[in-house]
């Protein structure tokens, strides 16, 4: 739901320079003319975006449980949000699990971006790419689904540790306090291992092969390759990989929702999670809306800086 | 690209849209109905004579729970002017959208609604109490319908918003062939001998309950004993959400503090925390645990898959001999407001709390005592395990005091509260003490505001 709210300055960031050149031509009538060409996506854009957007600001300055007489109570979501520990920790999970949705898939997915290059195409590569690529396909309530077998008592996960002879630390994943959050997080870098490492491997192929020769003649170590060719030539890729986990991170519903719901305790407890909670289990609308408008701006405010880095011009 | 241009048009973007969104706000009213959600007609006649036209009733259920459209189905075969039209969701799909969709001009006839007290307040539901007149529905035990009263400040007293489809009833299974194995023969008459079948069982390398936690199932052991220690009005009273109830008291402190001894003692599956109902089924009636607390409405089911190793008990008391205190409560169904149909509803949940052949589908299709007037005879049940749970139900009726769950005191108490709480408790992560503060600051907070 917000991936769509907040992805949106992405693009106007990169059109940036395109409208700046554009307002030195003379501005006559014909500007407003054109605005009739981008009137139908605008007004859907605006029906489905902009508008639930704006009303979710509005009810988040509210008390109102979604049926009855709403009363005005200005900051007071807000405050609640940003002072109450148990929401601020959930809030915190959140950014653990940009660790595991976003780090550990990135600097796995460079890895094995990097080792699949240097490799000639063949049913090798291709079996590796698709086999990465797979849980990108899944819907992730199956996903979450699988998983969840796949961390219980009696699941692979302890069968695996058993039979190398690590029985002694088996337990059920997602009840157990301490991996709770780890667990969970671990299924996002499953899920987004995948998209990571297809479009870093995609970006080495447009890397200017000529680049890689005049390193290799100048004596260079594959890891000096790696760091002075392949990395600084990726840096727009590993932007949109870290802007889209990080979003899915941020905004994580599915996964938490089918695994663990939020516990044991609150120790996975994430944003999204609660929005839903509060909004149709508590039937705390004007809390939840204030709660997603922070989500909102978190969001934003994690990719900007992102986008800033990886997207600066080539000068 | 130029980064100061991109700055720019994001401020510009930003400031735009903070403009826009002031200009809608100012033009927005609040949200929210106005008071004038109800459709009711003060002034309605009702009528007890059912029509004689042809008429279509809506019914907007649970799915997985086919009680109604056996009764509906039932219900056309004994009157076939009255035909229905059954739409159904999942439970948590179904309570989300209830209040919306009753809300709507395309208001359901009848409808399963387990929370009544927000949509009664919101003028969503029709008031039941010239029905209760009409037909003399005062004949019916009041204990059943208490939980379905509501006035302005509380549950359990005012007007009458909901009946039931068969009136629950809670308590514990056992599992008889594991019994067996360890010597146990009866169902415990008190909580030490429980305790004491627990320790045998986990001695002997049985589990001795086997209860999910992954969304808070250990409400059901705790509220039992909770049930047992405290008096039984004052747990009705926190759930009726009664001026100046609380649970954060040294009754409810015990029975955290039991539950904690149980978990420490390894009573509970060592992955509670993350088993769901659907699994705690499978495995009780696969023959793992020794007890299961749970309710009536698994009676058939068990039935079926366990046959005669299977039994049911309430939760003893401290002393045996102890007058029963069980939860439970009405499948509740309720009528709203903007009903099209209200007569011919309210003539439909009469009738399946008078009729024979529905109140034996109840009986047999839930497991749970069909209501209806006390000297009317309570059907037939299809298996000896669902006669235990009648002749359960029945007694807390007769010499007992039926409470509700501790779970429905509010919307969000279960999923926001107990669930954590639970969680941290068995996995030693908080004191009872705190367990029962931060229960009680939750619902203070919801019922405050």
């Amino acid at each position: 739901m917000s991936s769509s709210v907040v992805a949106a300055p992405v693009p106007s960031l990169v059109d940036g320079a395109g409208a700046a050149t554009r307002r030195r031509r003379p501005v006559g009538r014909r500007r407003w003319g054109q605005l009739i060409w981008v009137a139908p996506a605008l007004a859907v854009y605006a029906f489905f975006v902009l508008r639930p957007l704006i009303t979710s600001v509005q009810y988040s300055l509210y008390e109102w449980n979604g049926i009855g007489v709403a009363t005005f109570v200005g900051g007071a979501n807000y405050v609640e949000v940003l002072t109450d520990p148990e929401q601020l920790g959930i809030i915190a999970n959140a950014v653990v699990l940009v660790l595991f949705f976003t780090v550990i898939p990135v600097a796995l997915g460079l890895l094995a971006a990097a080792l699949m290059h240097g490799l000639p195409s063949g049913s090798f590569t291709t079996v590796s790419r698709s086999v990465l690529f797979i849980p990108q396909v899944i819907p992730l309530v199956a996903a979450g689904i699988v998983w969840d077998w796949v961390y219980s008592t009696n699941g692979i996960a302890n069968q695996l540790l058993s039979a190398v002879g690590l029985g002694g630390i088996t337990r059920p994943w997602l009840a157990d306090f301490d991996t709770a959050l780890p667990a969970v997080g671990l299924i996002g870098s499953w899920v987004q291992l995948g998209l990571c490492t297809l479009l870093l491997l995609t970006g080495i192929a447009k890397i200017d092969p000529s680049l890689y020769e005049a390193a290799r003649l100048d004596g260079a170590s594959r890891l000096q390759v790696f760091r002075h060719v392949t990395l600084p030539g990726l840096r727009r890729e590993i932007g949109v990989c870290v802007t889209v986990t990080m979003i899915a991170a941020l905004a994580s519903f599915d996964i938490v929702y089918i695994t663990t719901q939020g516990g044991p305790g609150n120790q996975t407890m994430v944003p999204g999670v609660e929005i839903y909670r509060l909004a149709f289990s508590e039937r705390e609308v004007g809390q939840a809306s204030a709660m997603a408008v922070v989500l909102m701006v978190l969001v934003l405010v994690a990719i900007l800086p992102v986008q800033r880095l990886t997207q600066r011009s080539d000068q | 690209m130029n980064t100061r241009t991109g700055r720019r048009l994001v401020t510009r973007a930003v400031v735009g849209a903070s403009a826009l969104s002031l200009v809608l706000l100012a033009g927005c009213s609040a949200p929210g109905a106005d008071g004038s959600a109800s459709g009711q007609d003060e002034d309605r006649e009702i009528s007890t004579e059912l029509t004689s036209e042809d008429v279509e009733l809506d019914f907007y259920i649970e799915t997985g729970f086919p009680i109604a459209q056996e009764l509906a189905d039932e219900f056309t075969e004994q009157h076939p002017n009255i035909t229905f039209n059954i739409r159904s969701d999942q439970f948590a799909v179904l309570t989300e959208n209830a209040s919306r969709v009753m809300a709507g001009d395309d208001a359901p006839d009848l409808i399963r609604l387990p929370q009544l007290v927000d949509p009664a307040r919101d003028g969503l539901l029709l008031d039941l109490d010239p029905y209760f007149d009409a037909y003399g529905w005062d004949a019916f035990p009041e204990s059943q319908l208490q939980q379905m009263r509501i006035s302005d400040d509380a549950r359990g007293s005012g007007s009458l918003y909901g009946m039931g489809i068969g009136y629950s009833v809670t308590g514990v299974y056992w599992n008889k062939a594991i019994g067996a194995q360890l010597g146990i023969t009866e169902a415990p008459t008190t909580i030490d001998e429980l305790e004491a079948d627990m320790a045998t069982a986990a001695a002997a390398g049985q589990q001795p309950i086997m209860q999910f936690n992954d969304i808070g199932g250990i409400a059901f052991p705790f509220q039992a004993l909770y049930n047992q220690l405290a008096d039984p009005t004052d747990i009705a009273d926190w759930t009726f959400q009664q001026p100046g109830a609380t649970i954060d008291n040294p009754e409810a402190t015990e029975a955290m503090a039991t539950i904690q001894e149980w978990a420490d003692a390894g009573y509970f599956p060592a992955d509670a925390n993350s088993l769901d109902y659907t699994t705690m089924m499978g495995r009780f009636s696969g023959g793992e645990g020794l007890f299961m607390f749970n309710g009536d409405w698994e009676s058939a089911n068990l039935a079926e898959s366990m046959g005669d190793d299977v039994g049911f008990f309430l939760m003893p008391g401290t002393e045996a001999g102890a007058a029963p205190v069980a939860m439970g409560a009405p499948n509740s169904y309720t009528i709203p407001a903007k009903a099209e149909h209200p007569d011919e509803a309210a003539f439909f949940l009469n009738w399946l709390h008078t009729d024979e052949t529905a109140r034996s589908i109840i009986v047999n299709s839930s497991g749970a005592n069909p209501g209806g007037p006390t000297d009317l005879e309570i059907p037939e049940a299809a298996n000896p395990l669902t006669e235990q749970t009648l002749a359960a139900g029945a007694t807390v009726g007769s010499d007992g005091t039926l409470v509700d769950f501790v779970a429905n005191a509010t919307a969000g108490i279960y999923a926001g509260s107990i669930r954590p709480e639970l969680q941290s408790l068995i996995d030693d992560r908080t004191t009872p003490e705190d367990a029962v503060a931060a229960i009680q600051a939750a619902y203070e907070d919801e019922v405050g505001s």
